[in-house]
């Protein structure tokens, strides 16, 4: 009891909430092997989370590619090195921008999407009913939302990072005579597989966690349509300070793999 | 009568507020049961402990002769299959059409494979409760009366043997309102089945409930018919009939 009143009440509230994710994180990944899994609604929520949004990526990658291009241009052209830009820029969006712009942008629009969703669900008593008619809701509702993002992402981020390439050659020819091939052979010359794998496996981890916190805050609504609101906003907030958290341990792994 | 649902000594808290103190009441077979009380008695707390949505402090949950607090999930899960649940606003799936809401629970409860027989479920239950009509139509199109009857055909698809109303005629006109509680009625006569029907209604209740309980301070306070209770010369039963 001591103990207890020592330990302020918001450090008590954080880490109460980080065990009940933690709890929440394991029953999902159970549900992801208990039968029966609803291959349909994993399927439709893939449509949905690649359907919302496919073309806010073009868009950002589109311009993320082109406006990373102008502005690095000059410094390399104050060296004589703008031929080294497709590699430059190919390295950056591969390894990073593509991957924490794309999970950036599926926090705000997936994330609070499903937080939103199921927060609704929850207030106007839709995960209550499913639970008395014998359907456990973690498995319909949650299992397929998770393992529909995590799928979802890393393609999407592959999406970007090709738009991403593309908004950079189109900001090259404003300036330089240089033909697809020759820039794309540039470009991959440049990268590694020590820079897609590591690029590759950290989308897998922001798919899952963008799906399991906007999963998490919606299914843990309070009563009452502002909560609904909350939550959304809850889910982006978490789901974005998880997708830097992620990508500097990533980064950290990466670099400590490469010394050995 | 044997008994279908027995509470014994049923306690519920929320942080400091405690809500249910002391429930204890039997239901019987083929029995309506109403529950009344002022908003924020602990009614549909009650409910949703029978069912284990909340989980119970203290006391004992017997359903067909189950002791709820001591279900493993997939035995829980097969007695909720025999008790349905209308809740308030009917708790349709929004993303659903009415007919994939009342496929739902069938398909996946997986007692009917067959899609003709669904068919014929979905559209026997729809019939019952007026609204064969709606079969396409999405939740946001219906009305507070037709997502009721929905959600009551949802639950009497899979056949259950006993119905826990939420407060069914709540935010509805005197005519719809009137209509759900024939619609209970034909319920109890069609599908045999025994309910508690929580509701703030007294037309619903007398026209509804073989038996009343009045709820108050997380407890029950009062039981008897409605002729019973309406002729009571206590000041806090008489102002339910007033």
């Amino acid at each position: 009891m001591k103990i207890k009143s020592k330990i302020p009440a918001s450090l008590e509230a954080f880490f109460s909430e980080v065990g009940d994710i933690l709890i929440f994180t394991g029953q999902v990944i159970w549900q992801f092997f208990t039968s029966p899994f609803e291959y349909k609604e994993l399927v439709r929520q893939g449509y949905y989370i690649g359907n919302k949004t496919l073309p806010l990526i073009f868009v950002t990658a589109f311009i993320m590619g082109l406006v990373l291009t102008l502005q690095s241009r000059p410094v390399l052209v104050e060296f004589g090195a703008q031929a080294l830009l497709p590699g430059m820029i190919s390295v950056s969006i591969v390894r990073e921008i593509g991957p924490v712009i794309t999970a950036l942008l599926c926090a705000g629009k997936v994330s609070s999407g499903i937080g939103a969703e199921l927060g609704a669900m929850k207030v106007t008593e839709q995960l209550d009913a499913m639970e008395v008619s014998g359907v456990k809701p973690l498995n319909y509702v949650v299992a397929t939302r998770v393992l529909a993002s995590t799928m979802l992402i890393p393609v999407l981020v592959v999406i970007a990072d090709a738009i991403g390439m593309l908004g950079s050659f189109f900001a090259v020819t404003m300036s330089d005579k240089i033909s697809l091939i020759l820039f794309l052979s540039q470009a991959f010359d440049t990268l590694n597989f020590s820079d897609v794998i590591p690029a590759t496996i950290k989308s897998f981890f922001f798919g899952f966690f963008i799906g399991l916190i906007g999963c998490y805050k919606g299914y843990h609504t309070q009563r009452g349509t502002e909560s609904v609101g909350l939550a959304a906003n809850s889910a982006v907030v978490t789901a974005s300070l998880v997708i830097f958290i992620i990508d500097l341990l990533a980064v950290q792994l990466t670099q400590l793999t490469d010394r050995l | 009568m044997g008994k279908v649902i027995e509470v014994k000594h049923l306690k519920k808290s929320f942080g400091k507020n405690q809500i249910l103190t002391d429930i204890s009441m039997v239901l019987h077979r083929g029995e309506n049961l109403a529950v009344l009380g002022k908003s924020g008695t602990g009614k549909s707390v009650m409910i949703k402990c029978i069912v284990r949505l909340i989980e119970a402090d203290e006391g004992e949950i017997w359903v067909k002769e189950q002791n709820v607090s001591e279900l493993d999930v997939d035995t829980l899960n097969e007695m909720r299959k025999k008790v349905g649940y209308l809740f308030q606003g009917g708790a349709l799936y929004d993303s659903m059409t009415v007919r994939e809401n009342l496929e739902f629970p069938v398909r996946r409860t997986q007692v009917f494979k067959n899609k003709a027989e669904v068919k014929d479920l979905v559209e026997e239950a729809l019939d019952h409760v007026g609204l064969l009509d709606a079969i396409n139509k999405m939740p946001a199109e219906l009305s507070g009366g037709m997502k009721k009857r929905v959600g009551l055909a949802r639950t009497l698809i899979l056949k259950p043997e006993i119905i826990l109303y939420d407060e069914p005629t709540t935010g509805l006109d005197p005519v719809t309102a009137g209509e759900i509680s024939e619609l209970i009625l034909h319920v109890r006569e069609k599908y045999n089945t025994s309910s508690i029907i929580i509701t703030h209604d007294m037309k619903c209740a007398r026209m509804t409930a073989d038996r009343l309980k009045l709820m108050a301070d997380g407890k029950f306070y009062v039981e008897g018919t409605f002729q019973e209770l309406s002729e009571s010369d206590d000041k806090n039963v008489s102002a339910y009939f007033t």
